[in-house]
């Protein structure tokens, strides 16, 4: 296997999925590239996660929604699944802080993993119908004679094709074509606890009415309005604009789109006509996606969010591959650098890319990972320390340097860093890892090695 | 009352999870409060009499005591025109100053960039707690968000001090700026090195620190020692930010309300006194706002989300009293027939601290022109 393959490989599981421990890159590699996008791809041919376990452990001791979702982001065998319904939850941007309930929300984020790899109508439509969204966009208010638009808008605006593709107009029929989409109010919190709720459509708060919706014209429901939109070619580009922002390169704000071309019109034209091709089908979408040069060549070109930084340095140490006591720190660490999971700043989602990164993230980013690698006995550090040995000789200062860079990505780093990491490398003369009298003293100087790597710029970058 | 000797110096106190107005100053002479607050109404013995018709909570004393010194301005009904009841999006628009439409600009943010309008001091806006708030957010803008002022830092977890200096060291080298690599990259190094820069000019202030002032061990009392502790070593910092959180009394509000006053006002009473002390209690003007205030009637364990609230804007500049009105208890004037409603835009309040305190022209920061009060005695 060449470096170049395991690079890449790297590069898709980071993007597709939320890292590797060393074993499980070097398994991807040996099934090949194509082998490895099929895995992902069409998740059947991965078992699903234990849910027994997640029942078992989550249900009962250490709960949390967002806990689990990380352990179901580091441990399962459909990384993708889990990728999309992240991706989902960027788009469909959902705040717990308005609903105060958590079992709406985190159904929500369950609708987005069962839905969230089949096609756009079926996505749009589970959307349509999930109680958290329909309180989050006040579609609970929206009834005959006196329509609420919050939900009729952002369909359009936010969820499918961006602004300047509808009218005024359009958005007015839109939301009378979803009044009567609610959900049934599930008991008070207090002191039952939480309750699911569910969809209901009310016939009596529904309007009949004739409706234009996009030059279309008829007693248009909410379905109808999907089935419409999803054939626009408006909402093939914007949903490949926004594949192409999450799985490709940073893309600026989405509120910017309709004023600002990709800058890549392309690959975001490949995706779109793959949309267009396959009635929206998102597998197919991104089977062309991970397969195209474009994506390829993307390497180290996006910023990571704090979801894949935190998912990524504990693959990296290989912590949780069980279920284990202290997993709960790892959403609250995604929330100091910015993104608390089930919680995004308003309905727009969270701002992406460079974004992400002020003096505060950026301590939290830093400070998290080099806690995280403080310990050599963790098992990916251990690996790591394995390989350096297995090196036989001593390792110069450039070789160090240049094997943790291997083992932690492969990460590419420019010439400051690089430079600066040798500095640091001679300053203790060459590694002999064999040295037995040595142990404690060489695995601390690859521990502070690998500290300073993942405290690195490129580091932030996936 | 002396001139400030220094530029003047704002501290904002954030209220998480809407504190009750009601409950702080109470309309203790209205029957209408005790109708409608059989479990979460305080007794009419209980509570401190400001004037005829309101009191302090008694566990708000020692604000009480401030006010009696003419410290302390209270503003009654504060909010903004069709108030939300959501945490988030109140929170957000308090800290955004954008009601209607989403913002993303906090106005913190835009008030360090008046300040500071090329970022050369990365400690001009500083926040203490968890995660920077909203209002201190803007792109291009920097500001800095410390957790725990005494281990404040890069790389904390690098026990060995030799070992962590060198790391340090590394770091800087490794994020110097080079030629060509971008501008993700460029402004990487540039937040990288402004946190280095603000850290080293930070770890001076603990060790400048003496106080004979003992704080009492809870967080917004911490939160404002550290306030005192920067402000202190003279680091330029000229708007501090930090929050008290667990107001969001829907279920026992009788236990826990009061506790959170007294850890409040007694820090702020520790706060000033400290800074008294050190001849510096003239330079600091404190702002204390919530998200909003709570209903009206009480749900028989706590009371849920409101509209009108209250702030407080205490220092030595500051002429005591109550300004705005006090929202009407007559049951026709509730807002949506079970709200105070407000009597004053928070973005007027803003205003005036921003214009007749610090000195600065608030209408860019606040977005508009809204009626100020005048709380101010010499300026």
């Amino acid at each position: 296997m060449s470096n170049a393959d395991v690079a890449l490989t790297a590069h898709l599981m980071r993007r597709a999925g939320f890292g590797t421990t060393l074993t499980e890159l070097e398994e991807y590699v040996k099934k090949g590239y194509e082998n490895v996008v099929e895995d992902l791809v069409d998740i059947e041919r991965c078992p699903p996660i234990d849910e027994d376990v997640v029942d078992r452990y989550f249900g009962a001791s250490e709960g949390g929604y967002r806990t689990t979702w990380i352990y179901r982001m580091l441990n399962s065998p459909r990384p993708l699944e889990e990728k999309m319904a992240l991706f989902w939850h960027h788009v469909f941007a959902t705040g717990v802080g308005k609903n105060q309930h958590i079992l709406a929300s985190s159904m929500q984020i369950d609708m987005l993993r069962r839905v969230g790899l089949s096609n756009m109508r079926e996505i749009l439509l589970a959307l349509s119908k999930d109680p958290a969204m329909i309180f989050w966009l006040d579609n609970n208010e929206n009834r005959k004679g006196e329509p609420n638009e919050n939900y009729g808008r952002e369909l359009l605006e936010l969820f499918s094709m961006g602004v300047g593709n509808y009218s005024e107009d359009d958005i007015k029929d839109c939301s009378r074509a979803f009044t009567g989409w609610t959900f049934t109010q599930p008991p008070p919190l207090y002191p039952q606890g939480y309750y699911p709720s569910h969809f209901v459509f009310i016939e009596e708060e529904h309007d009949n009415g004739e409706k234009t919706f996009l030059g279309h014209t008829g007693n248009l429901n909410g379905d109808d309005i999907i089935d419409i939109i999803v054939k626009q070619p408006a909402c093939a580009t914007f949903i490949s604009r926004h594949l192409y922002n999450f799985f490709v390169a940073d893309e600026p704000q989405v509120p910017s789109w309709n004023v600002t071309p990709p800058q890549d019109p392309d690959a975001v034209d490949t995706l779109s006509n793959a949309f267009l091709d396959s009635d929206g089908d998102i597998r197919h979408i991104l089977r062309t996606l991970f397969n195209s040069d474009f994506f390829k060549e993307a390497q180290f070109k996006k910023v990571k969010s704090p979801t894949e930084l935190v998912t990524g340095i504990v693959k990296l140490v290989g912590t949780y591959q069980k279920p284990e006591l202290g997993m709960a720190k790892y959403p609250g660490a995604t929330t100091l650098m910015g993104q608390e999971l089930l919680n995004p700043p308003t309905v727009e989602g969270w701002h992406t890319g460079r974004e992400w990164i002020d003096g505060g993230t950026l301590t939290e980013r830093i400070n998290f990972s080099v806690g995280e690698l403080s310990d050599a006995s963790k098992p990916g550090i251990e690996q790591i320390i394995s390989r350096l040995k297995s090196n036989g000789s001593a390792l110069s200062p450039d070789e160090f340097v240049d094997r943790c860079l291997e083992l932690v990505g492969p990460l590419d780093v420019g010439e400051t860093t690089r430079e600066s990491l040798s500095r640091f490398a001679a300053s203790q003369g060459d590694l002999n890892m064999g040295a037995d009298d040595a142990e404690e003293e060489n695995n601390a100087r690859v521990v502070r090695m690998l500290q300073l790597i993942v405290s690195s710029r490129e580091y932030q970058f996936a | 009352m002396a001139v400030s000797k220094k530029d003047p110096v704002l501290v904002v106190v954030e209220l998480k999870g809407g504190n009750d107005f009601m409950n702080t100053i109470i309309p203790y002479t209205e029957g209408v409060y005790y109708d409608s607050r059989p479990v979460v109404g305080l007794k009419e013995e209980e509570v401190l009499p400001l004037n005829d018709t309101l009191a302090w909570n008694p566990n708000f004393e020692p604000l009480k005591d401030m006010y009696d010194q003419g410290e302390v301005a209270i503003v009654q009904g504060i909010g903004y025109p069709d108030s939300s009841r959501s945490h988030f999006r109140a929170m957000d628009v308090w800290h955004t100053c954008e009601p209607i439409e989403i913002g993303t600009e906090g106005w913190v943010g835009r008030v360090i960039r008046e300040l500071d309008p090329n970022g050369e001091n990365v400690l001009t806006g500083v926040s203490f707690g968890k995660g920077l708030p909203r209002a201190l957010a803007l792109s291009g803008v920097p500001a800095t968000s410390i957790d725990n002022l005494d281990t404040y830092g890069l790389m904390t977890d690098i026990e060995a001090d030799p070992q962590r200096l060198q790391a340090l060291e590394i770091f800087k080298e490794m994020y110097s700026p080079a030629i060509g690599t971008g501008v993700v990259m460029d402004y990487l190094s540039q937040t990288g090195l402004d946190v280095i820069k603000g850290s080293d000019a930070l770890k001076k202030a603990p060790a400048m620190y003496t106080s004979e002032v003992e704080y009492e061990s809870n967080p917004i009392a911490k939160s404002l020692r550290d306030v005192a502790r920067v402000h202190l070593a003279d680091l330029g910092t000229r708007v501090f930010y930090t929050q008290h959180g667990g107001y969001d009394h829907h279920a026992n509000e009788v236990p826990s309300h009061p506790k959170l006053l007294a850890e409040l006002s007694g820090a702020i009473r520790d706060f000033f006194k400290d800074l008294r002390d050190h001849d510096a209690s003239d330079e600091v003007v404190m702002l204390v706002f919530s998200e909003f205030g709570r209903r009206i009637r009480d749900n028989a364990s706590g009371t849920d989300h409101g509209t009108g609230g209250g702030a407080f804007i205490i220092g030595d500049h500051v002429q005591g009293g109550l300004y705005a009105e006090y929202p009407s208890l007559d049951p026709a004037r509730w807002a949506n027939g079970e709200d105070l409603e407000h009597t004053i835009d928070f973005r007027g309040i803003y205003g005036t601290v921003l214009e007749q305190w610090m000195g600065l022209d608030p209408t860019p920061v606040v977005d508009g022109t809204f009626e100020q009060i005048h709380p101010f005695a010499d300026r």
